[in-house]
Order: structure tokens, then C-alpha cells, then sequence
């Protein structure tokens, strides 16, 4: 074992709970310098990218530019082989674990929906409500009724409400995808990130949800990788063009859709 | 109604704890009852070894109740979960030594009989107060949580998972083993703990006492049953089987894995410890032996048959194979092993819910 597999060992070992989120610089996310290869092959290449707070950003990109590999680095699930990760002013987090970053108030829908497929809709809202984390307190917690109440919102706002006791492995594919949404939402994040949302879904779904992160951002930002392009013109104000692991154009829809690099990559493949 | 509500909240509930509770409390009635009130000849008469086959039993129910708690709900296989049972065994055991004193065949009045063999001096450090019995019971709670929590703390943060995790365990338990045979432990090497008198000052043949250690176990089964099942219908239980089906996905909504998975794991460890204390005052002996590989593997295999991931199904996994073993092992023990591995694939090919997954299966099926 390695000083720095030993180092990480123990530095799992304490946890200490990361300080609130200092949003005083408006200022949710800041990355900056951050590479990442995988076996040589770089799917990070110095990328900088700041998010400000209550912001509704969309990156797009071609497949393999490194969305999901950026969505990784920011939740601890990869870490980076340069560059710094930080949430507001005072919270680094190439220094927390993935449930750290989680109850710093990171919230992540993947782009293969991921449910718990052996318990109920209500069940897996349970799961990711915000409130206790440790062992002992979860052993011993019960619902309160304003709780109760939060999830048959979120339930209602997600359109499964008569899917209430059903088993999250049975859900259609798009149903899953709401449901990953509606556990983002319960956990009550304060940046969310939505890792192509509407694939799968039908034109009507995909309208849903686009009214939905928008009413969500204002409160807490929202960051959203996504291909279609309809989509992202009917949410986005601020758009970032990822290719090759780093940042191409950045700007309105209409500025980075008429950039000529722009063009060229996405013509060119 | 204080009862009817309590009933409701703890039995009623689900039909396959009910009849284990059931089950248990008539075993608990009529086995000793059929012992005590009724005589040798008696058509309904049960004999003394037949207590302790099923006392034996319900200890075996319990450890299969404790590997369902890690294994069927949480997905880590441990196929080391013995090496807890025998520590805790061997607590037990050290406290049933220091009873026996001058009735000893040495007669040595602080020296078990083995170490005045091995020409020992004095007690090693680690005997000492263990004639008492609030301290044995401390350890057989203390020795194999600690060694689970030690195990699982540099295990889980290691993020060692899977077949490599399974594979650990059993090195856990071989290592053990040898250490165990080894005299110099002194643990009594390959001849462990055995000719033990009386516990708590009760005799260990008497009738009575052994009647009286049924029910103890008896009760400890059901106190185990019942803290098991509050504890998966917990959301806790909830996380752990979130970590079994999506572990990494329980970490992105904030919980610590690990340590969800170290705190059932101990605590599996310290019911297993549990049932290998009562096991060893009715088999009347502890050796190395208990922490062999294999012994591990039957226990998952108990599991498997029964159905995993409900404990009660493990709890009867345990009482139906190992009803089979003592046939078996009887009268046709060169077959035991054979069956035992076609058991296993049988149940993993066909029976992936075990006994109790078939019967809802056909009850469903009639409804
Ligand atoms: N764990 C990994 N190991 C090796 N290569 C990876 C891994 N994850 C991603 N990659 C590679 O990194 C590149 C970026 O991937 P990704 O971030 O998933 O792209 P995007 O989400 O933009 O489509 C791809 O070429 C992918 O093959
Ligand atoms: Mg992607």
C-alpha cells in the first residue's frame, strides 16, 4: 500500500463536517486547472469553469468530451490529477468523500438513471430526504409529518404520486428518470447536477422537465449536460461548450451556436 | 390493548415472523415439559439429548440469523462468520475452565488441566477474571465485536468488496484456526476447552440445568430475532439494503457506506459470538475445529437453503440442513459433503429465495 492510499485510509477515518456554504463571492463552483487521464488518454485537459449562485447553466458537447468525467470530479467519485475543486469560498472538496460532498450540498442525477430498485418510489425519497446520516440517528429515525408531507410534494411534482408504493426496479425508464430527479430534490441541494435528463423521454416529458430545472434555479444553481439542442435552447441562458476535456465557447445559445470552432466540431464529427 | 398493539407492531405484521415466534414459543413450552413432566418410556417422552440437539439447533439458527443480516441485507458474504461463533465460544469456554478448579484431574486449584500438562506456572494474563461471569459474558460480546469491528474497519474503508472481501473472511478464520491449535495460545490447543462441571454454580449434567440453558438459548434466539428485524425495518435496514443493490449510489445521496457496513457487520459478529457462548455448555466442548473454513461455508449455505434476506428463512435453513446433517452423519456419512455442495448448487439454480421464496411463490400462485 502507498503513503497515499495510507494517507487516504485514515484521513476517511475522521470525519469532519465540512463548513456551511459561503456563497459570498456569488460564486457556487469553481474548477479551475483540472486534468484527468485515464491511462493516458486525457478526458480532462485544464478545465476552468465557474458556476454563479442561482445560475442554470448548460454544457453540451460532443459524446466523450468529458461531461460526466467533470460531473465525477466534482461529486469525489474521481479525482483529478490537477486542478482545484471548490464549492463557495471555504469548502474544497478534492478533500471529502462522495458522502461528504453530498451533505455539503451536492446533488447528482446520473446519465444512466440509478434507483434502488428493491424498494417502493416513497422508499427511495425516504433514502435521499435530507436530514440524518449517521448510523445511530438512522437507526432510530422516524418520518415527522412535515417530512411525510415533503415527499408527497416532490411525488406530485415528479407525476408519480400513484406510484407511490411501487418498486423502483419496475418503473419505466423514464419514470426512473423521475424519480432520480425527485431524490435530487428531496436531498435539498444547494448545486444540482443533472447529467442528460431527457433521454428517453417524450417530447411532452422532455418539456416537464425543462419547466422544471428552470423553476428550480434561482435557489440553488443547476448545472445540466445535455445533447439536444432544442432543450437546451429552451432553458439556457449561459451555455459551455466542453471538447476534448477542456472549455471551447462559452455564452449565450446564440453566441456559442454561431462560434466557428463550435461549428467546426460539431460539423466535423 | 397494550398487547394487541404490541403484537400487531412486532408479530402480526408480517406472516413469517409470526410463525417463527410461534414455532418458537411452542418448542420453548413443549420441549422442556416433554422432558421434565412425562417418563423414559413415555410415547411422548424427549429425551435428554435430544434437548441438547435442538438447543444445539436454535444456536445454529441464530449464527444463520447473522450471516442473513450481512449477507441477505447488506451483500457482503462473509465466509468467516465461525470465527466469530467460536470466540465467542471460547469466552464461554475459559469461564467453564476456571470453574471446574479441583475436580480437575490434576486438581489444580486455578490451572486448568492443560496448562499444568504443558508444565505452566501461572495463569497467562488473558485468563485472569475469567472465573467471573459478568466478565465472560463482556467478552463473549467484547472479543468477536472487537475483532469484527478492527477486521471491518481497515475491510470497508479499504473498500475491499465482493468475491476478494469473501476471501478475506475465510483467511480470517483459517488464520485463526492454526493460531488456535497452536498451544502456546493457550487456548488448550487442538484439544480446546472441554470437561467443564457447572455453570453459575449449577451442575452441567443435570437435567435441569440443561433444561434451563434450552430455554436460555431459546430466549436469546427470539431477543435476537426480534432486534434483527427491528433493525432491517429501520431505515437504517433501508440504507444497508440500498447499499447492497446500489452502493455507490448510496454514497451520492450522503450516507457513509463504510460505516453502515461496519456496524452490521459487528453487529452480526456479536449475535454470532452470542450463539457460540450457549453452544458450548450444551455440546459441552470447544476446540479449534469450530473456526475451520468449511464450517463457514454450511452456514451460508443454511442461508441459501432457508431463503435470504428474511431471517426467518435463515433460521429455518439452519434447523432443516442441520436436521439433515445428523441423519446423515449417522447413516451415511461419507455422503454428507456430497449432498451438501448439491444442496447448494441445487438451491443457487433453482431456489434463488430458498424454502421460504418457494412457499410464497406457490401461496401466491393458489391466491
Ligand atoms: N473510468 C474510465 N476509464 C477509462 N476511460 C474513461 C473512464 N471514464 C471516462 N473515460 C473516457 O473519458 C472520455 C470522457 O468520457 P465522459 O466524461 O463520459 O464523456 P461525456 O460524458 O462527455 O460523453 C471518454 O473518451 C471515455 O471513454
Ligand atoms: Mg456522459
Amino acid at each position: 500500500m502507498s503513503m497515499t492510499s495510507i494517507g487516504r485510509l485514515l484521513s476517511r477515518g475522521h470525519y469532519s463536517a465540512p463548513p456551511p456554504l459561503d456563497l459570498s463571492h456569488n460564486i457556487v463552483l469553481y474548477l479551475e486547472g483540472i486534468s484527468v487521464s485515464f491511462d493516458g488518454f486525457k478526458a480532462l485537459n485544464n478545465l476552468n469553469l465557474y458556476i454563479e449562485a442561482g445560475e442554470l447553466r448548460c454544457i453540451i458537447g460532443p459524446n466523450g468530451a468529458g461531461k460526466t468525467t467533470m460531473m465525477d470530479v466534482i461529486t469525489g467519485k474521481t479525482r483529478p490529477d490537477t486542478g482545484s475543486a471548490w464549492f463557495g469560498q471555504t469548502i474544497d472538496l478534492l478533500a471529502l468523500s462522495e458522502p461528504e460532498i453530498a451533505q455539503a450540498g451536492i446533488g447528482r442525477k446520473f446519465q444512466k438513471p440509478t434507483v434502488f430498485p428493491n424498494h417502493t418510489v416513497f422508499e427511495n425519497l425516504e433514502l435521499a430526504l435530507a436530514g440524518e446520516r449517521s448510523v445511530w440517528k438512522v437507526l432510530f429515525a422516524k418520518l415527522s409529518p412535515s417530512q411525510i408531507a415533503r415527499i408527497d410534494q416532490v411525488l406530485e411534482t415528479v407525476g408519480l404520486k400513484d406510484h407511490r408504493s411501487t418498486q423502483a426496479g419496475s418503473l419505466s425508464h423514464g419514470q426512473k428518470q423521475w424519480l432520480e430527479i425527485g431524490m435530487m430534490l428531496v436531498q435539498e441541494p444547494k448545486l444540482m447536477l443533472v447529467d442528460e435528463p431527457v433521454a428517453g423521454m417524450t417530447p411532452q416529458e422532455t418539456e416537464k422537465t425543462a419547466e422544471l430545472l428552470v423553476s428550480l434555479a434561482g435557489e440553488r444553481s443547476v448545472v445540466v449536460v445535455e445533447h439536444d439542442m432544442d432543450f437546451v435552447r429552451s432553458i439556457a441562458r449561459t451555455v459551455t461548450v466542453l471538447h476534448e476535456g477542456s472549455v471551447l465557447a462559452e455564452g449565450s445559445i446564440d453566441k456559442v451556436q454561431n462560434d466557428p470552432k463550435v461549428v467546426e466540431v460539431y460539423l466535423g464529427e | 390493548m397494550i398487547i394487541k398493539t404490541l403484537s400487531e407492531r412486532f408479530f402480526a405484521t408480517d406472516r413469517g415472523s409470526s410463525i417463527f415466534f410461534s414455532l418458537l414459543l411452542l418448542v420453548t413450552v413443549l420441549v422442556p415439559t416433554l422432558n421434565l413432566a412425562t417418563g423414559e418410556g413415555s410415547f411422548l417422552h424427549i429425551p435428554n439429548y435430544s434437548v441438547a440437539l435442538i438447543g444445539k439447533y436454535m444456536c445454529y439458527a441464530m449464527l444463520a440469523i447473522a450471516v442473513d443480516l450481512i449477507w441477505g441485507y447488506c451483500g457482503i458474504l462473509s465466509l468467516g462468520h465461525t470465527a466469530f461463533f467460536a470466540l465467542g465460544g471460547y469466552a464461554m469456554g475459559m469461564y467453564l475452565m476456571r470453574q471446574i478448579g479441583t475436580r480437575g484431574v490434576y486438581a489444580d486449584p486455578i490451572l486448568p488441566d492443560f496448562m499444568v500438562f504443558l508444565n505452566w506456572k501461572e495463569l497467562p494474563w488473558f485468563w485472569h477474571g475469567m472465573d467471573h461471569f459478568w466478565l465472560a459474558a463482556i467478552m463473549i460480546v467484547l472479543a468477536p465485536g472487537l475483532l469484527a469491528y478492527v477486521f471491518g474497519w481497515f475491510a470497508f474503508r479499504s473498500r475491499v468488496t465482493g468475491v476478494y472481501l469473501s476471501i478475506i473472511t475465510q483467511a480470517l478464520t483459517y488464520a485463526l484456526l492454526l493460531a488456535f491449535f497452536r498451544n502456546e495460545m493457550g487456548f488448550g490447543g487442538n484439544n480446546g476447552l472441554t470437561d467443564f462441571k457447572d455453570i453459575l454454580g449449577f451442575d452441567l449434567q443435570a437435567q435441569s440445568t440443561r433444561v434451563a440453558l434450552f430455554i436460555a438459548t431459546a430466549v436469546a434466539l427470539g431477543l435476537a430475532y426480534f432486534t434483527s428485524r427491528y433493525v432491517v425495518r429501520s431505515r437504517l435496514g433501508r440504507v444497508i439494503e440500498a447499499v447492497r443493490d446500489a452502493e455507490s449510489r448510496t454514497r451520492f445521496i450522503g450516507y457513509k457506506v463504510e460505516s453502515y457496513k461496519l456496524w452490521v457487520w459487528t453487529f452480526s459478529a456479536v449475535l454470532a459470538g452470542i450463539a457460540g457462548a450457549l453452544y458450548v455448555p450444551q455440546v459441552g466442548i470447544i476446540n479449534p475445529g469450530e473456526f475451520a473454513p468449511i464450517n463457514s461455508i454450511e452456514v451460508v449455505v443454511w442461508v441459501a437453503v432457508g431463503g435470504r434476506g428474511t431471517l426467518y428463512g435463515a433460521a429455518l435453513g439452519a434447523v432443516l440442513v442441520n436436521y439433515a446433517k445428523t441423519y446423515f452423519t449417522a447413516a451415511l456419512p461419507e455422503v454428507w459433503l456430497y449432498a451438501l455442495g448439491a444442496l447448494f448448487i441445487g438451491v443457487t439454480l433453482f431456489l434463488p429465495q430458498g424454502i421460504v421464496g418457494l412457499i410464497s411463490q406457490l401461496a401466491r400462485r393458489r391466491a
